[in-house]
């Protein structure tokens, strides 16, 4: 039989809590605090569920494997190898799946109570979608990590300078960051967390009609067009441009620079587009 | 003369087209345990979320605690706990874990946390699970640590929106003797509950609410009264004995007799005014029905929810 214990209250005010007795006055938890808590909470989802951990990263790598080796023989690259070529659009691009654990960690705190019990606590409002995407950005860097030593290990080799490999990486995280967003909305109007996963998948279509996987110049006309001017081809360029090292960078048509001020222009482009709708939706949800 | 806990004056909500709360008036006294009660769709959950703050309301005065909820919102988060629906603990964290991260956001530094938190699972008979991922904890657990969750800040109301829903006997009996200690200490409570049992059992206060208006309040027994005299049940030998029961008892109530074909029980309301139960009895001889019990009680919560809300 559980005893429930009859204790002595602790906490905060040593008053009681009925006895009528002077509250201070309101005040709202510390923004670094609140989002802390939240953020920390949102990276140990992550990080104690194996499954997501491991199973995340063997889908990785069993998909750069099979480009790599299957179709690397029929893409003919200029003045590079596939696999150099391919690597950085691989990492690039897999900013965009770990976006899809964010949608689906919204559409779930939405749904299982946990934005609920936040909203009666006396928090910022702000806490939530900063915290979270401080969490998913940590997140994404790991699988950034994770995905650079897979394609490390199938023989991608940076022939960037220090500084360039760095900033690629770099800027890799900032394009998660900012995809971030476009993932917090999709969570937050899914309604599910099968509903916020089925619709964050869409991406998937989008990342191939782009450079990641194979040149441009390969497509037909209407859907170079298309691929020519989407935020991911200007992205994947960018850390392409900064990691194959001047010679490489050379076939791409543009130098590092122009890629790397585009891709940050559409960054931003996305959080302010998404950012505001994230703030708007959440507080009328 | 205390602050009431809780004035709701003319609350009104709506979603679109539909009126969830149509001007809805409740005080709550202080040291009480409101039980709100109601069919689905009466209002009872847009209520508790409108006093937890989760939901701008559209018309109307909610004041907890003396602070307006429309106006200082903060100020009632301060002194609110809430525990909704589904247990809203994260299963990866263990016990301890998510108490001490509700108390962080309740702006506690983190030893007080820890202190708080350590509390609260003493209280709740949590402690040799606490440092256990709440994953191997079992549905009654669950909603235990969940309350805890509502109570490291050490809330003046507790807001609990169907605190038992799914839980088995043997939890629901303990969650129970958890409020039961927390309102003994002084925290008051507001739940909404679908349970007459749950209500009759845990609250001082009751509240029918249909169609988003209070329709009737007051303690258990105000409320069995006023639906008016008592009950007379009897126990039927056999279901072919049921229509001969029914037939003799249906000259005493004014609104004919309730029969239950499962429990074989038929029971009509009737006023105090006369010997009821020996004209009963008489009643049964003359029909000549096989008959097992006869009893003259008060009516039940079951009968009074029916009686207030069956006129919509």
């Amino acid at each position: 039989m559980t005893a429930i214990a009859m204790p002595t209250p602790s906490g905060p005010t040593s008053t009681g809590p009925a006895s009528g007795a002077l509250r201070p006055a309101p005040r709202t938890t510390s923004i670094v605090t609140s989002t802390a808590q939240v953020a920390k909470r949102a990276l140990l989802r992550y990080f104690r569920t194996p499954q997501l951990v491991v199973l995340g990263t063997l889908q990785g790598a069993l998909f750069l494997l099979i480009f790599r080796y299957v179709f690397g023989g029929a893409v003919d690259i200029h003045g590079a190898s596939y696999v150099n070529f391919l690597v950085p659009g691989f990492v690039t691009t897999g900013v965009l799946f770990t976006g899809q654990g964010a949608a689906t960690g919204v559409a779930d705190d939405l749904q299982q109570g946990f934005v609920d019990r936040l909203r009666s606590l006396p928090v910022p409002r702000s806490s939530f979608l900063v915290g979270r995407a401080m969490a998913d950005t940590v997140w994404c860097a790991w699988g950034l990590l994770t995905a650079i030593a897979v394609g490390l290990a199938v023989g991608f080799r940076p022939h960037g300078s220090a500084l360039g490999d760095l900033a690629a990486l770099g800027l890799c995280v900032v394009f998660g960051f900012a995809f971030e967003w476009l993932f917090l909305v999709v969570g937050l109007f899914a309604g599910t967390p099968q509903a916020a996963q089925g619709m964050a998948f869409l991406v998937f279509p989008l990342t191939f009609v782009s450079s990641a996987y194979v040149p441009v110049s390969t497509m037909p006309g209407w859907l170079q067009a298309f691929a020519q001017h989407q935020p991911i081809t200007y992205m994947v360029d960018a850390v392409r441009a900064l990691t194959l090292g001047p010679t490489g960078a050379a076939t791409l048509g543009h130098t590092a620079g122009y890629f790397t001020f585009w891709s940050l222009i559409w960054a931003a482009g996305i959080v302010a587009v998404f950012a505001p709708i994230a703030a708007a939706k959440y507080a009328r949800a | 003369m205390a602050t009431a806990t809780i004035e709701a004056r003319g609350v009104t909500k709506r979603f679109g087209k539909t009126t969830a709360l149509d001007g809805l008036d409740l005080v709550a006294e202080p040291g009480q345990v409101v039980a709100l009660l109601g069919p689905n769709g009466a209002g009872k959950t847009t209520f508790v979320r409108a006093v937890a703050t989760l939901l701008p309301l559209d018309g109307g005065e909610l004041i907890v605690a003396g602070h307006d909820a429309r106006r200082e919102p903060a100020a009632v988060r301060q002194i609110i706990g809430l525990a909704g629906q589904f247990a809203a603990v994260e299963p990866v964290m263990t016990g301890r874990e998510n108490l001490e991260m509700v108390a962080r956001l309740f702006g506690q530094g983190r030893r007080v946390a820890k202190r708080s938190a350590a509390a609260v699972l003493e209280q709740l008979g949590l402690e040799e699970a606490a440092n256990k991922p709440v994953r191997t904890y079992s549905g009654g657990m669950r909603r235990r640590l969940d309350l805890g969750a509502s109570l490291v800040g050490d809330p003046r109301l507790l807001v609990l929106d169907e605190p038992t829903t799914g839980l088995d006997p043997r939890s629901r009996n303990e969650l129970w003797d958890a409020i039961r200690a927390l309102v003994g200490r002084g925290t008051d409570v507001l739940l909404t509950t679908q349970y007459l049992d749950e209500a009759d059992q845990l609250a001082t206060h009751i509240v029918i609410i249909d169609h988003g208006k209070a329709v009737a309040s007051g303690t258990s027994t105000e409320l069995k009264r006023r639906v008016g005299g008592r009950v007379i049940e009897v126990h039927a030998r056999t279901r072919e004995d049921l229509p001969a029961v029914a037939n003799a008892l249906g000259r005493f109530d004014r609104a004919g007799p309730q029969v239950d074909e499962a429990t074989r029980k038929v029971s009509v309301g009737v006023d105090d005014a006369e010997n009821w139960l020996s004209l009963a009895l008489e009643a049964m001889e003359a029909s000549g029905a096989d008959v097992d019990d006869i009893t003259l009680r008060q009516p039940s919560l079951d009968e009074v929810f029916l009686a207030l809300t069956n006129g919509n």
